[in-house]
């Protein structure tokens, strides 16, 4: 039997080309397995083979969706491949957007399977799980490992068009898709024993779980933006020079909150970022470029707004819990209120 | 964070690059930014035009918050 083609995707990072300063890199194909791939080849044991890996920088696939789209999809198309496979992302949150949106668009343009991999809390696992196989990884890459060891199966599985089991047995995301089957006992039978259980406070796994819908209905409009009072915050980790609160580079356990009085323009003397997993050199030359002060403080002179509310809140947004950042936003939104601030402009890179 | 502001009765408009990431978060009044390294910037620009750059957005920001919407909406 012919052994089955495949082509991968990587970032910068993985592919040993260099972080934050090369995220802009272009993307780039190389015959044969490139890092992370030698393991996926490993584990294929023969049956198949990666034929070529794509390389791009996180940064550029982000910045230029559609031209990114495009170039790397007719990359793949060259090598005439069975199966695409992109990642493992882990938590990467822009690398796992350009494994889910790389492997979609593959998915649907060239008609082949198509598999990734990243951590849950990754935005891209949300934004593609209902349509591309993202098998369920740990947050770092410390997982690879276990990550290739689920990838495997399932990509061979694909690629050879097999059965594909339940998300529990496979090791992939929910993708929303329900599959009949004959259960053993009639549905009364097993609604009455979920009942009991429940009565009983025992766990009980529900036969259709309730989709999330965690939406926030929009507030009305501010009514006179030169009355308004309007606060900064950021995901960016704009600080203070030198970190005065230690906030983390990545996987933040906390939030700042600075005194900006008296500033009409962040300089690399007076704040700087502590965020991790970008280039900080253009947050740390100029802090403007990510908490817009100066031209709020000259839109304020101007009466364009009414006042820049003293406080600005910050935060990292690297890697950091879903949980940890919506704790610490609930929290500051309440100063936010007590303050009468009127509205807000939250900035992230 | 955006989500838990707006739940507090703030009205908030996300600044952001990667707008798809901010229509899964939630966002309601999105608007689109530079890059991600330097979303309100653009190291390429001289001083003055870089600031008059970052002035439009941040107008942009303004005017989204002045603006009804009754659902996720970005303003290009």
């Amino acid at each position: 039997m012919e052994k089955i083609r495949v082509v991968h995707y990587i970032n910068q990072f993985f592919a040993g080309i260099g972080g934050e300063e090369k995220a802009d890199y272009k993307p780039e194909v190389r015959e044969g397995v490139v890092g992370p791939g030698m393991a996926l080849n490993a584990g294929f044991k023969g049956e198949a083979e990666i034929v070529a890996t794509i390389i791009c920088g996180d940064s550029y696939f982000n910045e230029n969706l559609e031209e990114a789209k495009k170039e790397i999809i007719e990359m793949v198309k060259k090598y005439n491949p069975d199966l695409f496979i992109a990642g493992p992302a882990f938590n990467a949150g822009r690398y796992g957007v350009a494994c889910g949106t790389i492997a979609d668009a593959v998915q649907r343009e060239l008609g082949i399977p198509v598999l990734t991999g990243m951590y849950e809390e990754n935005p891209g696992a949300d934004m593609f799980k209902k349509s591309v196989y993202i098998v369920s990884t740990k947050n770092s890459a410390a997982g690879m490992r276990d990550a290739v060891s689920k990838m495997v199966p399932l990509a061979l599985k694909l690629a050879k068009n097999e059965k594909i089991g339940s998300p529990e047995e496979e090791g992939y995301m929910s993708r929303g898709i329900r599959k009949n089957f004959f259960a053993e006992k009639r549905g009364s039978e097993r609604a009455v024993e979920m009942l009991i259980k429940k009565l009983k406070g025992e766990e009980f796994v529900t036969e259709f779980p309730m989709p999330d819908f965690d939406r926030v209905e929009p507030n009305p409009a501010v009514k006179d933006l030169s009355k308004a009072k309007i606060a900064l915050v950021t995901s960016g980790g704009i600080v203070p020079k030198g970190n005065p609160d230690h906030i983390e580079s990545s996987s933040a356990s906390k939030y700042g909150k600075y005194d900006i009085e008296g500033f009409d323009d962040l300089t690399s003397e007076t704040h700087e970022t502590a965020h991790g997993g970008y280039d900080p050199v253009y947050a740390n030359e100029d802090p403007d470029r990510v908490l817009p002060v100066d031209v709020l403080r000259d839109l304020e002179k101007e009466g364009k707004i009414g006042s820049l509310h003293r406080y600005f809140y910050t935060t990292v947004g690297n890697g950091t819990a879903v949980a940890s950042a919506k704790a610490f936003a609930a929290e500051y939104a309440k100063e936010l209120v007590a303050d009468g601030v009127d509205a807000v402009i939250l900035t992230s890179t | 964070m955006v989500k838990e502001i707006e739940r507090a009765g703030i009205p908030v408009v996300h600044m952001c690059t990667v707008t798809p990431i901010s229509m899964t978060v939630g966002a309601n009044r999105i608007v689109p930014t530079i890059a991600i390294p330097h979303p309100l910037g653009n190291p390429k620009l001289d001083p003055e035009e870089e600031k008059a750059l970052r002035r439009q957005l941040v107008e942009k920001a303004l005017k989204a918050l002045a603006t009804e919407v009754e659902e996720q909406t970005i303003f290009e």
